[in-house]
């Protein structure tokens, strides 16, 4: 199961990357392992602002629908259009290829776990 | 592996291509007469200009098409089905032979009323049964399926607000257990849908349901016995929580096979219910058939009742087509008809006496499965189950085997999987649901089919769950790729 450390992670398992003020948002190796094979992810649209815990975008997988929950609040400014095509991206390469969005951040990722963090959660 | 009595073998099966494939100019079994005199200035527009694509096939090329492909199926007339939630259950013959009667098979929805009195007379004896049962006060006949009964419960919820002038009322508050359709018959009424998060025994939580009520809630969609198997025991509180917040409760029946005869929804609050006949009253369905879903409801909502209706006069039995508070019409004519009948001769054969054993042996076996289950599979949820019971892969795991194999393992041991990965809320799960007409002899061979594939994980024998299915004429389908690239048209 591969945890990155440069990340930072919530408990419904989706990471994020900060750079300035720039977030890069994707689900954890665990969740696509968990969700299975995905064929299918809604993105949401630019321009939208999103609260840290609201659905942002929908995965579906060949066992169920699931919402994505934006990490931290902030304005959509780019989607990953790749994945429309090619889905299993999210699969295959979880922090890399498969991210799903960008949001210029409002909020702060103070209460978001480090990997650390995130393997012991995991664990328990 | 022990012996079981009901294990599959490899045996006859035909590779089968399209009908369209098949397809040779030599054979026409049909010849369609030209049109005779003029076809009316109004239809000219529509007339076909190309030759219609019917393949060229005899009539023993075409039986044996269908026949030889009903044969990769498993049904319920070929082995034990324990799908979880579907209520797979035996439909008795007697059924069958009760609609072929020729007053019940060979009338038309069009034909005079007072010449299908007879049928008309059932579907009311039904209608007042239906509303024993569950314990409400008045019922439509028309929904198609249980889905369709949802959307028509919406429609007449909607039609209730709206005339309490409380239009602004949109949320649907669903437990995160819920049935896929709940949420989608919502939101195709033009409502939202708020999950609510279960409690850590799988039911509805009291504070998080107290949390999402307010002015804005429109209704509470739930399932009791909701879809982990267990009795919402806070049902009462739950739904006077709802009621004194504005709102109304829709109660899914498709579990209603664990109550039935013991316990009623309309007495737990519930304001109307969807009744999936082909489930609880046996009729043939799951690709095998149509489905029925007759909504009950209170007084609070049967002035928005769909049209048309039954109504009796006197001696007479009548058709009611118009009504100025009514949601509307959901399905042509009075539903279907065929799958309503069966339910009334299965209602008939127990007999109000004997009803209540059918939610009484469902809940029994499922419980038996399930007692000799636990030791070898994770049971989420602790305590007695209703009518199914459910399990995860938690144990199996640790051996690298996951629920889908040990799915794919009871087809090679001839049984059809339980519904897998559904509820949602637990990993894994594995939802088995017995049902009341299988013998204890039957429940035993699918235990003990159980048990071997936990041994063999046990063992580390894993390789052959892996692998299977093997027996079957079709192994594992490619399910991602039927999802991402879907073929579903024939195309020359």
């Amino acid at each position: 199961m591969s945890i990155p450390a440069n990340l930072k992670y919530t408990k419904e398992h989706e990471w994020v990357r900060i750079e300035g003020d720039t977030a890069t948002f994707g689900v954890s190796d665990h969740a696509q392992e968990a969700l299975g094979d995905i064929v299918f992810v809604e993105l949401p649209e630019i321009g939208r602002t999103v609260d840290a815990g609201e659905a942002y975008a929908v995965v579906e997988s060949i066992k169920a629908v699931s919402d994505v929950y934006a990490p931290v609040s902030g304005e959509i400014i780019e989607v990953n259009e790749a994945l429309e095509a090619a889905p299993e991206k999210v699969n295959t390469e979880p922090y890399g290829a498969g991210w799903i969005t960008k949001v210029k951040m409002s909020g702060n990722a103070d209460e978001l776990m480090s990997d650390d963090e995130y393997n012991t959660f995991l664990e328990e | 592996m022990s012996q079981t009595s009901y294990s599959a073998v490899s045996g006859i099966q035909h590779e089968e291509a399209l009908l369209f494939e098949h397809a040779h100019e030599a054979a026409k079994s049909i010849s369609l007469p030209g049109v005779e005199g003029d076809i009316s200035p109004e239809l000219q527009a529509f007339s076909r200009q190309e030759a219609a694509q019917i393949p060229g096939l005899s009539e023993p090329e075409t039986v044996r098409h269908f026949v030889r492909m009903s044969q990769w199926n498993h049904s319920i007339e070929t082995g034990f089905y324990p799908l979880g939630s579907c209520t797979m259950k035996y439909n008795p013959r007697v059924n069958e032979q009760v609609v072929r009667l020729p007053g019940l098979a060979d009338i038309h929805p069009d034909q005079p009323i007072d010449s299908v009195q007879g049928v008309l007379e059932l579907l009311y004896e039904l209608q007042t049964w239906l509303c024993e049962l569950a314990g409400f006060s008045d019922i439509t006949l028309q929904p198609a399926a249980g889905a369709q009964g949802e959307i028509t419960g919406l429609m007449m919820i909607r039609a209730c607000l709206d005339a309490r002038g409380e239009q602004h009322r949109k949320k649907v508050l669903v437990p995160d257990s819920a049935h896929g359709t709940n949420p989608a018959s919502a939101a195709l009424c033009g409502m939202h849908c708020v999950a609510l998060k279960s409690r850590p025994d799988g039911r509805i939580d009291l504070d998080e349901l107290k949390k999402h009520l307010d002015g804005d809630v429109a209704a509470l969609m739930m399932t009791n016995p909701n879809t982990a198997g267990a009795f919402e025991s806070d049902i009462k509180e739950i739904c006077q929580l709802v009621h004194d917040a504005g709102g109304l409760v829709y109660g899914d029946g498709a579990n209603l096979n664990a109550l039935v005869g013991v316990a009623r929804p309309g007495d737990m609050g519930i304001d109307c219910l969807h009744i999936n006949v082909h489930k609880t009253f046996s009729t043939p369905h799951g690709g095998g058939g149509p489905g029925a879903g007759p909504v009950v409801v209170n007084e609070i909502l049967a002035p928005y009742l769909p049209v048309p209706r039954i109504v009796k006069e006197g001696d007479v039995y009548r058709i009611e087509t118009h009504d100025e508070q009514s949601c509307g019409t959901v399905l042509g004519s009075l539903g279907q008809v065929g799958v309503l009948l069966r339910a009334h001769a299965y209602i008939a054969a127990f007999g109000r006496n004997h009803l209540h054993k059918i939610a009484q042996d469902a809940v029994l076996n499922a419980n038996y499965v399930l007692h000799r289950l636990k030791g070898a599979y994770h049971v989420p949820f602790e305590g007695l189950c209703k009518h199914e019971c459910l399990l995860t892969d938690e144990y199996q795991n640790k051996h690298g085997v996951k629920t889908l194999d040990i799915a794919k393992q009871l087809i090679d041991l001839g049984f059809h999987p339980m519904t897998i990965y559904f509820p949602l809320i637990v990993h894994g799960a594995m939802l088995i649901e017995p049902t009341e007409t299988e013998s204890k002899t039957t429940l035993d061979s699918f235990c003990d089919a159980m048990l071997d594939i936990a041994a063999q994980c046990e063992a580390g024998d894993t390789q052959v769950l892996h692998d299977a299915p093997v027996k079957p004429f079709r192994r594992r389908l490619d399910e991602t790729q039927a999802a991402r690239k879907p073929v579903l048209v024939w195309q020359k």
